[in-house]
């Protein structure tokens, strides 16, 4: 009879960490690691800031070495993309027509940027790869006129980096601020005003009608009728779940993998979907979500080994949402459910114009601590992800982040 | 008993770990992880090896 195996699909950090969360749980079975990507795994946030910028390199984002997954007993399969998964035999299916027979499956296959609906010529560029990485920095000389559609995190990443690289930048979106969704308007404002203090031209609440001619000379039409020049174009408009080889399995597929509170997926319970790819009923929230974040993924893949191993005490997934994002000198880090237009209630506290340290408190309702963006401000992270996990009220995090600034400060001024 | 190491050079403040263990991890007020203990609890090592996965620049060891 063979080894008991577990197949991991996807190979970015939410497989690697299921690979390694296994080993550290104490599974001793067979681990394979598949990823349609023929390149060792790697760290992708980087590719939009320090890899983008040249200051980091292949091997400063690597996830996994050849000689960890050794030693780890994972076995990598490289350059292979799954097209079928088959639940009455438990069988995943490869582009080389093999067939990976598993005791568990784990799904792990991401995300893809959503295409550019204006076309993608040469010089419009779009990030997800480290690939897409590499050739965009090969186009990011001083000087040229970069135009970057789209204002949510890549979007605003690559602007900071570009600008760190002498071009010039302009970015346009048809919401009113920079990533909008995440941080609501009001203190979304406060970023738009950090990408003009950098000189980037912000062009909110107006789209792209079309763009047309080519590298070094596009024409970006914009809906309320003005016309911007550009040597390159970056889209970043949002992912799509690579969920479309899964249709055929039968699961239920919407907008993600549907997965139950373990993220499991109904009717198959040795099968189970994490990070980009999962839309699972959260106990959080009393709902389904699909979250995009780099935190997320390793929760997703911390919960599933624990489920791999621990079938009698099933662990639900219930994480308080983290993201963080570095533009220029600010250090952003957002806990929570922050910026979702039902949370009216907004306050910033601990301002330090020296520093550009702040924290803005959100709140539906005054009473319920709902979220937090915290620049460079770690102490506050910290206090309020707490909170929120232990379900603080909101005036209570809000007195201690006051004293916290306080203290702080008293700190700074040496008093 | 397994050590925990942190490379204080790297840490850039995410603070998964201390969102993960408190009791193994703190900031301090520059944004850097302060070590609470160093030694791991064999019932902790599953959590606090966790915690170390967690970290975004690989800032942090555990060590059998």
């Amino acid at each position: 009879m063979s080894r008991h195996t577990t197949v991991i699909i996807g190979a970015s950090i939410g497989g690697v960490r299921t690979a390694q969360a296994l080993r550290a749980a104490g599974y001793r079975e067979r681990i394979v690691l598949v990823s349609d990507e023929a390149v060792l795994p790697y760290d992708k946030p980087p590719l939009s800031k320090a890899f983008l910028a040249g200051s980091a390199s292949s091997d400063d984002i690597a996830l996994l070495s050849q000689a960890e997954a050794d030693e780890l007993g994972i076995e990598l399969q490289l350059g292979r993309r799954a097209n079928h998964l088959d639940l009455a035999r438990n069988t995943v299916e490869v582009d080389s027509g093999e067939r990976l027979g598993f005791d568990h499956c784990v799904i792990a296959t991401g995300a893809r940027p959503r295409p550019s609906p204006w076309g993608q010529p040469e010089g419009v560029h779009l990030l997800r790869t480290m690939d897409d990485s590499r050739r965009l920095r090969a186009e990011l000389t001083p000087d040229r006129r970069l135009v970057v559609i789209g204002g949510g995190f890549i979007g605003a990443e690559i602007a900071s980096t570009a600008r760190s690289l002498g071009l010039a930048v302009t970015m346009v979106d048809p919401t009113a601020v920079p990533m909008e969704r995440v941080l609501g308007s009001e203190i979304g404002r406060r970023f738009t005003r950090l990408h003009q203090d950098h000189g980037v031209t912000t062009l909110f609440s107006t789209g792209v009608q079309g763009l047309s001619g080519q590298r070094d000379g596009f024409t970006i039409n914009l809906t309320d009728g003005r016309t911007l020049e550009a040597d390159i174009v970056v889209v970043g408009i949002g992912a799509i779940p690579n969920d479309d080889w899964l249709v055929s399995s039968g699961l239920d597929i919407d907008n993600g993998v549907v997965c139950d509170k373990y993220l499991r997926v109904p009717d198959a319970p040795n099968v189970f979907a994490i990070g980009d790819v999962c839309r699972w009923q959260n106990p959080r929230h009393d709902r389904l979500t699909r979250i995009e974040h780099w935190t997320n993924a390793v929760e997703h893949a911390s919960v599933v080994a624990h489920n791999i191993t621990h079938p009698m005490q099933l662990m639900s997934c219930a994480p308080v949402e983290y993201v963080w994002s570095d533009q220029y000198d600010w250090q952003i880090r957002v806990a929570g459910e922050a910026g979702i237009a039902e949370y009216r209630h907004v306050e910033v506290i601990g301002e330090d114009a020296a520093t550009g340290r702040f924290a803005a408190l959100y709140s539906a309702d005054g009473r319920i601590f709902s979220g937090i963006v915290a620049v460079n401000w770690p102490r506050a992270l910290v206090a309020a992800r707490r909170a929120l996990k232990e379900r603080i009220p909101y005036p209570e995090i809000r007195r201690t982040l006051d004293q916290l600034a306080q203290s702080q400060r008293a700190t700074s001024t040496g008093v | 008993m397994a050590k925990l190491e942190a490379d204080r050079g790297v840490c850039q403040g995410y603070a998964n770990c201390v969102a993960a263990a408190k009791d193994y991890f703190d900031i301090d007020d520059d944004g850097v992880v302060i070590l609470l203990k160093t030694d791991v609890a064999e019932s902790d090592r599953t959590r606090v090896r966790g915690a170390a996965l967690s970290c975004p620049v690989s800032a942090l060891r555990v060590e059998d």
